[in-house]
């Protein structure tokens, strides 16, 4: 993504968590046939509706897992090479 | 609709529509800069706000009235389909925290107003450019158009705006209050009038949305009731269902999903993403911003609420508005409208001036007056929110509201199609100027013949926005399709225009511009009143 030093390698495990945390929702929300039924219900909402909703959640928490470790990466690159 | 005006939830509406006007106009004192003349003062809330002052424009922006009018009703209407909403509001954070803070950065480092400019500054090619200035405008104008409709659908059920056999004038004076003064503070205050309205706006709304989902299921006897009341609908009037079938699927993702690219698109989207402070605060908002999608969430089962409760209505727009009304006190129905109409406003506002933005920048600047000073883009851009603002009115007033709802619907599958030039320019520069609009002019053909093509039970044209992926049989969102085809298209001329050595265009940014900072080296935390592209 930013234009990293040579001496470190572009693609890190920490980049590639990253990645995986923005792309499963993409696999989760995409695969419809997954979640496309109407139990188990939950206080009487169907799954369909409250498994996506629960996603609302989930890919929050994801999306907030890669800035945290987004954030941790640029600080260590920037102190690196300062 | 029951014939009398509300009396009770019409004074609540009025005194919050006061409100909020007031506010409007005394929001161009807020943060006010020493240089108000210039077109980042008055289009972009001089690039200072916040995480919080972001996420509320951000959130009143994207989350519009006509979304909280649409979305529960194409459920009333249709079940699980509408649902599509949701994961789509998913993927879009996802999606953006990936390239809008880039965007962010070249734009801050070069003095970028609209997406256009980058464009024009990354390929330096003003064809590219216009096309994307042209596709925001004309994909804008229907959505704020929209935005009146949501107002109206308000206006009705409150009993106001008369009947089929009031003279026009006095059925329309409403809206035409409501316009004028939105086009005065707007005019006044530029963006700082929707950033500091869409507090009262998001506050109202989720209020109204915590309330309706507790308190209307428990008058309807629990969700087990109200979705089985909604299934026997369904099943009473064969079409839709609780969940989509299985030839529904690839529509439904395939809507989620070309939606969630088109966002970010829409020029509205990045006038309140430039108007951030810093890149951190963009990045910071993704992750707060999906709030609002649960609130989606729970709104769009208000669609399965209204048929529960018996709401019936010929026009399914009206059936939110409709279950307020019935099923709330008459003051907190005023509140409820008074979300809805003030949820209008905000939006409205973003695209008139995002808009107006794209207009002075991309065909004043470029195209009429090249020495334009930045007082004279204001002036320019103050007038063209004007008249953006009065076609819409004049689209709405004249025209039948399918009108509108198709023209929204073909916007959609247009601005999808500046994708490629825009989030494909921040990444690589690999792309040739020619071929995406080549690209691009393929997308906005075909998604336009294809849209036109498809009928429905109501309609002989643009009957809604799905139709046969060409290749593959299924069903699908035909601006994806269009999307699709138009990067196909960009890729294969790309490789042969490269071939034959055609001139490549003058990049002016540089790749360390792309995750440059406020702060950092070259970019001020408050940006100079002349950077390139804003010279004197």
């Amino acid at each position: 993504m930013s234009d990293a030093p040579e001496v470190r390698p572009v693609v890190t495990p920490v980049r590639v968590v990253i990645a995986i945390c923005l792309l499963a929702p993409f696999v989760a929300m995409l695969w419809v046939g997954s979640y496309a039924k109407t139990d188990p219900t939950f206080i009487g909402i169907p799954f369909f509706y409250w498994y996506q909703m629960l996603w609302v959640l989930i890919s929050t928490a994801l999306t907030m897992t890669a800035y945290q470790l987004w954030q941790r990466d640029q600080r260590a690159r920037r102190g690196g090479t300062k | 609709m029951n014939g009398g005006v509300n009396g009770v939830a019409l004074t609540v509406f009025i005194l919050f529509f006061l409100a909020v006007t007031v506010m409007g106009f005394l929001a161009a004192r807020w943060r006010k800069a020493e240089n108000e003349h210039s077109l980042d003062e008055w289009g972009l809330g001089g690039r200072s706000f916040g995480t919080w002052v972001t996420w509320f424009l951000l959130g009143g922006d994207l989350y519009t009235a006509y979304t909280f009018v649409a979305v529960p009703a194409a459920i009333y209407a249709a079940g699980a389909a509408g649902f599509f909403a949701v994961p789509y509001t998913i993927l879009v954070y996802p999606l953006i925290f990936t390239f809008l803070p880039r965007l962010w950065s070249v734009s801050h480092k070069h003095g970028y107003v609209t997406t256009s400019d980058f464009v024009r500054g990354r390929f330096g090619s003003k064809g590219l450019s216009l096309a994307v200035a042209v596709t925001g405008i004309l994909a804008t104008m229907p959505y704020i158009a929209l935005q009146l409709v949501g107002i109206q659908a308000v206006l009705d059920v409150m009993g106001v705006g008369g009947g089929e056999n009031t003279n026009w004038f006095v059925k329309d004076l409403p809206l035409l209050i409501a316009f004028g003064v939105l086009a005065a503070y707007t005019y006044s205050s530029g963006l700082r009038a929707p950033a500091l309205i869409a507090f009262v706006k998001d506050t109202l709304i989720y209020i109204v949305i915590a309330v309706a989902i507790i308190y209307i299921p428990i008058k309807l006897g629990g969700f087990d009731d109200v979705f089985g009341a909604a299934s026997e609908k369904y099943t009473a009037a064969k079409a839709g269902g609780l969940v989509p079938p299985e030839a529904g699927q690839w529509t439904y993702a395939t809507l989620a999903l070309g939606s969630a690219l088109a966002l970010f698109m829409y020029p509205h989207s990045i006038t309140a993403t430039l108007s951030s402070r810093s890149r951190e605060v963009i990045r910071r908002n993704t992750t707060i911003l999906p709030l609002y999608s649960l609130m989606l969430g729970l709104l769009a089962l208000l669609g399965f609420m209204a048929i529960a409760a018996g709401v019936k209505v010929t026009n399914p727009q009206l059936a939110i508005p409709q279950l307020f009304e019935d099923m709330f006190p008459d003051w907190f129905a005023g509140v409820a409208f008074a979300a809805i109409g003030i949820g209008a406003l905000v939006p409205a506002a973003i695209m008139s001036i995002a808009a107006a933005n794209l207009f002075t920048r991309n065909i004043y600047k470029d195209f009429i007056k090249p020495d334009a000073t930045p007082a004279q883009e204001t002036k320019v851009s103050k007038l063209v929110s004007l008249l953006v603002k009065v076609g819409a009115l004049v689209f709405v007033l004249t025209m039948d509201k399918t009108v509108a709802i198709n023209f929204q619907l073909l916007g959609g599958i247009w601005i999808l199609q500046t994708f490629p030039a825009l989030v494909g320019g921040l990444f690589t520069r690999w792309f040739h100027r020619w071929a995406l609009l080549a690209g691009w002019a393929v997308g906005m053909i075909y998604g336009t013949v294809a849209a036109y093509g498809v009928a429905s039970p109501t309609q002989k044209h643009f009957g809604g926005s799905a139709k046969e992926i060409p290749g593959i049989g299924e069903i699908g969102y035909i601006g994806l399709t269009a999307f699709v085809l138009n990067v196909v298209f960009t890729v294969v001329l790309t490789f042969l225009l490269k071939a034959l050595k055609a001139p490549d265009g003058v990049d002016e940014t540089s790749p360390e511009d792309y995750t440059a900072d406020a702060g950092d080296p070259g970019v001020e935390v408050e940006l100079p009143p002349a950077t390139a592209g804003t010279s004197h």
